[in-house]
This record gives structure tokens, C-alpha cells and sequence, in this order.
């Protein structure tokens, strides 16, 4: 409970200090609706093909973006040493990379919402029709980015040239997470209903986040301390 | 004695380099020991590793009979690095509220605006930090450092840049914190101000422990005293 305690604190402070400086959302948001703005120029929205790799293309911009997110997420305690305030007071090293890895959620969940709306309009693409999975499924595979994001934040915090080792170590990893979710967006932009071989992706999704979840909150305090 | 800080036979490497060699060291509960050395003798490699921020390779540590990494260790510990340790783009306010909550204080409210007044920062206290002076920031940072009432203060260096008013206030507080029976350990180069409020000195040089011991009238008459005769005694 004391965990989740100092954990929801953590992506409070993160969150406000967001709101205040707004570094990553408008560095992702901004990165995002480019991306997807020059791509509908580039392809013809109106293809059954296009529609077809519209999730794949959606998730590789929001995998793209949330690299942008997790970079300032560990960076924004160097200033002042305000990390090395935060290890040596009574929070716990699950706290703070569970909170971080909050801070990233909803950061880059906000990206999403309104990358979708640009996204339909550009794509010509109802993306809101079955509206109940689509919320499951993008709530599953942001938290797994989110999570991961928060781990290798923490990882590459003191690297010299962190902003280029975190995206080359996470997306190999991200892969069985985004083909998961590729494959379960193109059903819902297509409107199809999600078949049983379907629900194996969502499955992916589940395990993903339970072990990437449960090694965060394991490795902790090796990650963060040693 | 039940209270009190004990290493025994620290070693810290960076690599190859051994930063502390075979330090041994007990602190009594309630004392106050100036840590001394020249830079790069080890002092703040062994406050960080007290502070539960660094591992060490070999030897044993106890705070409070507790590792330094324990939860128990590092809630009645006070840590005040060379960094400030707070929020830029947060109030002076929303910065002590918030190490006040990680901190689990009973009433975060009061206290964060109980130690504004004692820094003397309430006026500014819905001001983002990034505004601040750098005597205020200083101020500020000893708040953060003391408002949980930690039984072991570990201060790196903290009389360095200080302001008169700064300088004051922490002997203030310090002198504050000993009659309540805290153990303070500090590392200093501003010797003057540090031999007078401790009460143990201990002299570290090339990651060695040359002397521990209490603080003589000869330190507080001449504080290079000790300097000045570990250099004598390696030269001899």
C-alpha cells in the first residue's frame, strides 16, 4: 500500500512538473502529428491496403513518440541532484520507477488521444467503433511501453548519450508488445469483430505487462542503487 | 551502545581504484563528527555510501543496527548532498510538501509551512525555485534535509557557498539537532565553523581513516592542527 502511496506521488510531482514546462508533450505530441500528417500525404488514405497497416503505422509513431517521453522522465531528476534526494529518503526504488513508469502513461496516453483525432481525420479512418476494446487494448499496450520505458529510463539515466541508448535498447524489446497490438488495432479499424486466434495477441498484451510489471518492482533497487 | 553508526573494514572500488581502503569507523549515538580531507581523500564517497546512494565491495555497515539501504536506515536519515535536491519548476512550498509526503509526515501541510517559516521563506513560498537566490535555494535545501527530524544528518560539504544568514541558520540547526540527540557526521573544508559544533573529528587521506577520535582544544585553537600533523607524520 506504502508503495503505491509513494508511487502515485512520484507521477504526481512528474505530472505537475509536466503541466508546467510541457517538454515531452509538446516534444511527442508535436513529433507524432508530423509523422502521421506527412504519411497521409505520402500514401493514399483511401487504399483497403492502407487501412489495412494503419494500426502498425499508428503504434510504430506512438513507440516513436514515447521515447521522446521516457528520455525526460529519469533526466528530469539530475538537475540538483534531486535523484540522489529521492534515494536516500524513505521512498522505495519500486516507488519511484512505478511512479515514473505512471508519469509515462498518462503522458503518452494523452499523445495518443490526440494523435487518434488526427489521425481519423487524415486517415479517414472510424476508429471508434468498438470503443470498449479499443480502450483495453490501448490502455494494455501503453502501460507495457510505459513500464519498459520506465525501466530503461532509470538504466541509462547516467549514460552520456542516453537519448540514443534508450530507443536502440527498448524497441527490440517492444516488438512481440507492438505486433500484439498492431494486430488487434487493424481489427478495430477495420471493424471486424476480434476473433479467437486475435485473442492470443490480447494475451501477449497481459503477459507482457505482468512481467515486464513484476520485473520493474523486482529490479528496483539493483537498477536504481547499484 | 544500541544507537550508533559502525563500519568495519569498508572497501570501496571504482574500478580498479580503491576509493576507501579498510575504514573502520563507530560513531556514537548523538555525536557530531566533522569529517576531514583534502579533495579526493574519500569523504564523499563514504557519506554517499552511508546515504544508501553508492554499494560498497567489501565490509561490513551499520546504521542503527540496520544496513544503510534498509527502509528503517533511511527514513531516520537526513541526507544533503553537493546538489539542493529539489524542483526547479516547483514552489518552495510544493517542494517541501512533496518530500514531506515521501517522508510520510503526519500533517505534510504544517510541516512544510512550519519550515518555510524557519528558513525564512514563507514570503516567497509560492515562487518556483528556478527564481531563487542562491542563498535561498540553500536555505530551502536544509529544510528539505531536516523536516522529518532525522536521527543521522549526513552533510557533504554543507558550510561551502552558504551566506552569513545560511551559515547561521545551520549552525542553528545543528546545535538544535544535538541537544535532541542526533548523530551528525559532515564533511567539511570550512574547518572553523565545523571543530566548533563537533564533537569527533575523523581524517580521512587516499580513502584511509588516519585519525577518529574527539575533538581536542589544541583543533579548536588551531584547526590545521590535525592536518598539519598526519602531514608531518606521512612525510616522517
Amino acid at each position: 500500500m506504502n508503495t503505491l502511496r509513494q508511487a502515485w506521488l512520484i507521477a504526481r510531482k512528474d505530472l505537475a512538473l509536466e503541466l508546467r514546462t510541457k517538454e515531452s508533450l509538446n516534444a511527442a505530441g508535436a513529433f507524432a502529428i508530423a509523422i502521421l500528417l506527412l504519411f497521409s500525404f505520402a500514401l493514399d488514405v483511401n487504399s483497403a491496403e492502407t487501412r489495412e497497416f494503419a494500426g502498425g503505422l499508428l503504434w510504430l509513431v506512438f513507440a516513436f513518440a514515447g521515447a521522446l517521453v521516457f528520455n525526460r522522465g529519469f533526466a528530469r531528476e539530475l538537475p540538483n541532484e534531486c535523484l540522489d534526494a529521492l534515494l536516500s529518503s524513505s521512498l522505495s526504488a519500486p516507488s519511484l520507477l512505478i511512479g515514473k513508469a505512471i508519469s509515462n502513461f498518462v503522458t503518452l496516453l494523452a499523445v495518443e488521444i490526440v494523435s487518434l483525432f488526427v489521425f481519423g481525420i487524415f486517415y479517414n479512418i472510424r476508429w471508434w467503433l468498438q470503443p470498449g476494446l479499443l480502450i483495453l487494448f490501448f490502455v494494455l499496450t501503453t502501460w507495457g511501453i510505459a513500464v519498459l520505458g520506465g525501466v530503461f529510463g532509470a538504466l541509462t539515466v547516467n549514460l552520456r548519450l542516453r537519448e540514443l541508448m534508450l530507443p536502440v535498447i527498448i524497441y527490440p524489446l517492444l516488438i512481440p508488445l507492438l505486433i500484439a497490438a498492431i494486430e488487434l488495432t487493424n481489427a478495430l479499424f477495420t471493424n471486424q469483430p476480434i476473433s479467437e486466434s486475435q485473442w492470443l495477441w490480447g494475451r501477449v498484451l497481459v503477459v507482457f505487462d505482468v512481467v515486464f510489471t513484476a520485473l520493474a518492482l523486482l529490479l528496483a533497487e539493483t537498477i536504481l542503487v547499484n | 551502545m544500541a544507537d550508533e553508526i559502525r563500519l568495519e573494514g569498508v572497501w570501496k572500488f571504482y574500478g580498479d581504484y580503491a576509493a576507501l581502503r579498510d575504514v573502520s569507523l563507530t560513531i556514537n549515538a548523538g555525536a557530531c563528527c566533522a569529517l576531514l580531507g583534502r579533495n579526493g581523500a574519500g569523504k564523499t564517497t563514504l557519506l554517499r555510501i552511508l546515504a544508501g546512494l553508492s554499494p560498497f565491495q567489501r565490509g561490513e555497515i551499520r546504521l542503527f543496527r540496520e544496513k544503510p539501504r534498509s527502509e528503517e536506515a533511511r527514513r531516520r536519515t537526513g541526507f544533503l548532498g553537493h546538489g539542493i535536491g529539489v524542483y526547479e519548476d516547483l514552489s518552495a512550498r510544493e517542494n517541501l510538501l512533496f518530500f514531506a509526503r515521501i517522508a510520510g509526515a503526519g500533517n505534510a501541510e504544517d510541516t512544510s509551512a512550519r519550515w518555510l517559516a524557519r528558513v525564512g521563506l514563507e514570503k516567497v513560498a509560492q515562487m518556483p525555485v528556478r527564481q531563487f537566490s542562491r542563498g535561498m535555494r540553500q536555505r530551502l535545501a536544509l529544510a528539505r534535509t531536516f523536516l522529518h527530524n532525522p536521527r543521522l544528518l549526513l552533510l557533504d560539504e554543507p558550510f561551502t557557498s552558504l551566506d552569513d544568514r545560511a551559515i547561521a541558520m545551520l549552525s542553528e540547526l545543528l546545535e538544535e539537532a544535538r541537544r535532541s540527540g542526533a548523530t551528525i557526521i559532515l564533511s567539511t573544508h570550512q574547518l572553523r565553523e565545523a571543530l566548533s559544533i563537533a564533537s569527533h573529528v575523523a581524517l580521512v587521506e587516499n580513502g584511509r581513516l588516519r585519525y577518529s577520535g574527539e575533538r581536542t582544544a589544541e583543533m579548536l585553537d588551531d584547526p590545521a592542527y590535525l592536518y598539519r600533523l598526519y602531514t608531518e607524520l606521512g612525510a616522517a
